[in-house]
């Protein structure tokens, strides 16, 4: 494996590894405050994909610009997150928060299963294939080899421009202080007059929204096909679960990890890149089980 | 009294064959679907939840096909072979496993699961693929038998292992070791004090519940005349879960009455609401989950409990959630 | 104990049960089809042509005045859930026959089953070439081609087109037809040209949704022609991620099901490849257009569906062909009575029948003849996707395993000298 492979293999892995992260993201993010491990998580980035790929394709089939893909991109996400992951949290999810955590993943579960049928009753079963997005930015040359703009430059810098988005919305501002403050206590924080519902429906939503908008951004460059979102959410699961539940920086390094790993797998071994996620993840388990960057927890006595 | 309708259900099935003998298969592969949903309950007595057992399922039922493709194959050395196979894994696996609890615990297990899985289409050669393996039909006690006499022997041999397991498990929950299974869900650093190994303890019931995911693996593959590699997947294991919790995760009974149901509603789904079976198992899910989180068996106890009063200490594993408990 | 549920049925159902060669109210068949799942693009469009073709056959007065009710089994609830809604229907509906199914998974698993329930199964779309050569069937028939003729078809159809070619690599779906495709395409390959290099050999998983990785490195490694037999959307995705990036450009892209993704595909799979239908279908037929009905199939499916016919509404209507002549068959050779279910298995035999493509004969492995069609990519406006010339018409005689051989070791038998000794029939346009 000579340099100019390597760098290739690098540049195909973080473009993966951007997607990986910002689905990861919304799934660590809702864990880390409501304490749920949400199974439907992948349903959302389905529909994400489903909205968008059909929103888009029927504004460039009207003649419009296809540079409204991106401004259609953050809507149909934010719709989704909000239409369909607001209520999910509201009705359902606010339930079963007593329950043990085995009902919890099971609701989320059904949850799941509800939605393949919904998506498949409003989109139907044909792929659906829109990269209007992708094509507007062109390519570019690296080493000989064409890649996509929209995969090499953009994609990791959404992932980069969401990380940092998060940490200052968590660390700097209000709503996201309180979002903290429920994370680290829920019993105080109502005690100091948190709205607790409110923090949960809001990240709900906030991580429903990423989810989808990692579908989003996926359709440019993929088919948005049933049952997409079932291989998401195992996916996501072991980059969460690698990284430490709740760690979203951790969320970050793995999904480049196993990104690269999956890229240097193609090119090295390529039987092996879809055992990649789960051997990283065993790997790292086995040594930190709390994941790489999680915390032991403190066990009751 | 409380006993009298379990009675009624189990003669019930028992006749099966002679009332409403196209169910009899079903039936067998909801028996096959219960035994390993009987292994899950084991380990959520430790409240210990498994994403993976699917891989338990899978590998004695490759395992079954193996040895029935070269040996010729006789029934009860082709289920032993399965169910031996799965609780070695078992075993080996389980050993890492259970230093890890709650979510880590689920998740390791669906990583094993899922790296089968993969395996599983990978080794194409040996595996078929995920076209599978075909099962060739075993012997049974050196004789070789037309399906629908096959078909009848391996229902009622199910029917057997079904109450043999149920019985087995819930004496062995019943005794010391199972309480102290069911300790490490309640309080698992007063069991170390106790001086009890508390990895040791739920690696016992983990290479219980793999044997018994096994047994159930074995029986879907001669059953079904055909491995694939769907056998490991994840959503098999969910539904595992899925299957503990619609019918009480607290009883044997539970994993058998929650696999009959589930069959039925799946199989009637599938045919008279082909676009949306998920859907109506999913809705099925939830409303048991949201007003009878212990179950069909739990929800049977409470009416039980209202019609004839409570009954008296009950044995191992119809423990009730303890309030609290939940975190 | 069967016998009881039997004689219970019997009872109830007295004129159906109980004089075999009475006519029946209804003929009844079970079509097994994918209605979820990423397969369900090829078992929805199959399902809308079944109720077309269905409806038309009642509507000129049935199967010699019976009309034919089909009930559907949906394949993506998986294999439990298809094995008993399978039997329920064979034992519970009664129905006279099984079409099954799509996945050849499906197919090796509902064939055995379908000899031991004695119900005549045609198996309408499953591609495995092994099952015939594997196993003898009485009640099993297959009204379709198999991997075998398909994949030759292809080898031959590049080798004619692109005689001068090097070096070759694949990018197939990791699951048994992934697999099976390559070996019988890798084994045809280097019988007939020995020193053809294959570069490279990917198999993402099934319902890979990127392709970068493998496309990076296939523009490093520049091979002369990729093969891919993927479908569905996985092929839409590589096809696509391959044109963006170019190497639609330098590599010429073998397609053998590729039918099944022009329309979709759009503008975006480039003139000058070559693709494949799994059979003669292809809803500009060189030999079928022209022919009435053929046309005003077309134009129907398209009113309805909103998309042309692809492979499987064509395996589909020659699954219903051969119902069709089956029975006509049956009822002749009995002397103009309805045939009992045993009669109509025995008419299967040598039955010729023809759906939307050109006619398909049974021999006497119960396996299909079917033609191959194959052709390479053109720019069309009038359709606004890329519509086949150069198109070849393989007779399946010439290209499909003869009875009782195994298929690799036949098709390693062929030499260089095969290619010229077959002689499709070619198409200008």
């Amino acid at each position: 494996m000579n340099l100019q492979l390597f760098a290739l293999a690098f540049f195909d892995g973080i473009a993966y590894a951007a997607l990986v992260f910002l689905v990861a993201v919304g799934l660590t993010l809702i864990f880390g405050v409501l304490r749920v491990l949400n199974v439907a998580h992948g349903s959302f980035y389905a529909m994400g994909a489903y909205a968008t790929a059909s929103t888009v394709g029927a504004i460039v089939a009207a003649g419009y610009s296809p540079w409204l893909a991106f401004p259609m991109m953050i809507i149909a996400s934010a719709l989704i997150g909000g239409l369909i992951g607001g209520p999910v949290e509201k009705l359902l999810l606010r339930r079963i928060y007593d329950m043990e955590e085995v009902l919890q993943i099971l609701v989320t579960f059904a949850v799941f299963m509800i939605l393949e049928d919904v998506q498949r009753l409003v989109w139907g079963v044909q792929p659906y294939f829109e990269s209007s997005a992708l094509m507007v930015l062109g390519t570019v040359d690296v080493l000989g080899i064409t890649y996509t703009a929209y995969q090499l430059i953009l994609l990791p810098v959404v992932a980069i421009l969401v990380l940092v988005g998060l940490r200052i919305f968590l660390r700097h501002t209000l709503s996201g202080k309180l979002i903290l403050a429920v994370t680290e206590d829920r019993e105080a924080a109502t005690a100091i007059g948190v709205n607790v519902d409110r923090v949960y429906l809001v990240t709900f939503v906030v991580g429903a929204s990423l989810a989808a908008f990692g579908g989003a951004l996926a359709s440019a460059t993929t088919s948005v096909i049933p049952g997409m979102g079932a291989d998401m959410i195992v996916l996501s699961f072991a980059v969460v679960a690698t990284a430490g539940l709740g760690r979203i920086e951790g969320a970050a390094i793995t999904a480049l990890l196993i990104g690269l790993g999956r890229s240097f797998a193609v090119y090295l071994a390529p039987e092996l890149d879809v055992l990649v996620p789960y051997l990283i993840m065993l790997a790292v388990l086995l040594v930190r089980p709390e994941g790489l960057f999680g915390m032991a927890h403190t066990r009751k006595i | 009294m409380r006993s009298i309708l379990p009675a009624l259900i189990v003669l019930l099935v028992a006749v099966t064959p002679v009332l409403a003998p196209t169910s009899q298969v079903l039936l067998t592969l909801a028996f096959a679907k219960g035994l390993a949903v009987l292994g899950i309950i084991v380990l959520l007595q430790a409240g210990q939840v498994s994403f993976g057992h699917a891989l338990y399922f899978a590998v004695s039922a490759y395992v079954a096909a193996s040895v029935a493709r070269s040996f010729g194959g006789e029934l009860v050395t082709t289920l032993l072979a399965g169910v031996a196979a799965a609780a070695v894994v078992g075993l080996v696996v389980g050993v890492f496993v259970v230093r890890y609890r709650y979510i880590f615990f689920a998740m390791l297990n669906l990583a094993v699961s899922m790296i089968f899985f993969a395996l599983l289409e990978k080794f194409y050669y040996v595996t078929g693929g995920s076209d599978g393996l075909q099962v060739p039909r075993p012997t049974v006690v050196g004789l070789t038998l037309e399906r629908g006499e096959f078909e009848t022997i391996l229902f009622y041999g199910a029917l057997v292992l079904s109450l043999l397991a149920a019985w087995g498990t819930h004496r062995y929950l019943a005794s010391p070791l199972g309480n102290m299974l069911r300790a490490i869900k309640t309080n698992e650093v007063r069991l170390e004090y106790l001086g009890v190994s508390a990895r040791s303890t739920l690696l016992s019931g983990y290479v219980l519940s793999a044997a018994l995911c096994g047994l159930g693996g074995a029986l879907m593959a001669v059953a079904q005349g055909i491995v694939t590699p769907e056998y490991a997947y994840w959503v098999r294991s969910g539904e595992f879960v899925f299957i503990a919790i619609l019918g009480g995760s607290g009883s044997v009974a539970g994993a058998f009455v929650g696999a009959l149901i589930y069959e039925g509603v799946r199989t009637y789904a599938a045919a008279f609401a082909s676009d949306i079976w998920q859907m109506v198992l999913g809705i099925v899910l939830l409303v048991i989950i949201i007003f009878g989180p212990s179950g069909v068996t739990g929800l049977y106890q409470r009416l039980m409990d209202r019609l004839v009063g409570p009954a008296r200490p009950r044995g191992a594993g119809d423990s009730e959630r303890a309030p609290g408990a939940a975190e | 104990m069967r016998s009881l549920g039997m004689a219970a049925a019997a009872i109830a159902f007295a004129a159906t049960g109980a004089f075999a060669a009475d006519k029946p109210d209804e003929l009844k068949i079970g079509i097994t089809t994918f209605l979820s799942g990423p397969a369900s693009v090829f078992g929805e469009p199959a399902k809308a042509a079944a109720d077309m073709i269905i409806e038309q056959i009642n509507a000129d007065g049935g199967i010699d005045g019976v009309p034919i009710a089909a009930s559907y089994v949906d394949e993506g609830a998986g294999g439990e859930a298809l094995v008993s809604e399978y039997r329920r229907l064979v034992e519970d509906v009664d129905v006279d026959l099984m079409l099954a199914s799509i996945s050849s998974g499906n197919c090796n698993q509902l064939a055995p089953l379908a000899e031991d329930l004695k119900v005549l199964n045609l198996m309408w779309d499953c591609g495995t070439q092994r099952i015939f050569e594997e196993n003898d069937y009485r009640y099993v028939f297959r009204t379709q081609a198999n991997a075998t003729p398909e994949m030759l078809a292809t080898v031959l159809y590049l080798l004619k087109t692109k005689p001068d070619f090097s070096t070759i690599a694949v990018v197939n779906q990791d699951y048994a037809w992934g697999r099976d495709s390559w070996d019988i395409f890798q084994t045809a390959l280097k019988a007939m040209k020995p020193d053809a290099k294959v570069v490279a050999e990917f198999f993402p998983k099934f319902g890979a949704p990127d392709f970068s990785t493998e496309i990076s490195r296939l523009q490093a490694l520049r091979p002369d022609v990729i093969l891919s037999t993927s479908w569905g959307g996985d092929l839409d995705t590589f096809v696509r991620q391959a044109a963006q990036r170019g190497l639609t450009n330098t590599s010429t892209l073998v397609l053998p099901l590729a039918e099944s993704s022009l329309q979709r595909l759009g503008s975006a799979l480039p003139p000058g490849h070559i693709v494949g239908g799994r059979g003669d279908h292809y809803f500009l037929h060189p030999e079928r257009v022209g022919d009435p009905a053929f046309d005003d199939f077309m134009k129907a499916f398209h009113d309805k569906t909103g998309a042309y016919p692809i492979y499987p509404v064509f395996h589909m209507s020659q699954a219903l062909a051969a119902v069709k002549a089956v029975y006509a068959k049956a009822i002749e050779a009995n002397g103009g009575e309805w045939p009992d279910r045993e009669q109509v298995v025995d008419a299967m035999d040598g039955l010729s029948f023809q759906g939307l493509g050109n006619e398909v004969t049974i021999r006497d492995d119960h396996q299909g003849l079917e033609d191959q069609l194959l052709g390479t990519t053109a720019k069309s406006d009038e359709y606004g996707f890329a519509i086949l010339k150069d198109i070849m018409l393989f007779d399946a005689e010439d290209i499909t395993t003869p009875v009782g051989e195994e298929s690799i070791e036949w098709l390693k038998t062929l030499g260089p000298d095969f290619v010229a000794s077959v002689e499709p029939k070619t198409y200008a346009d």
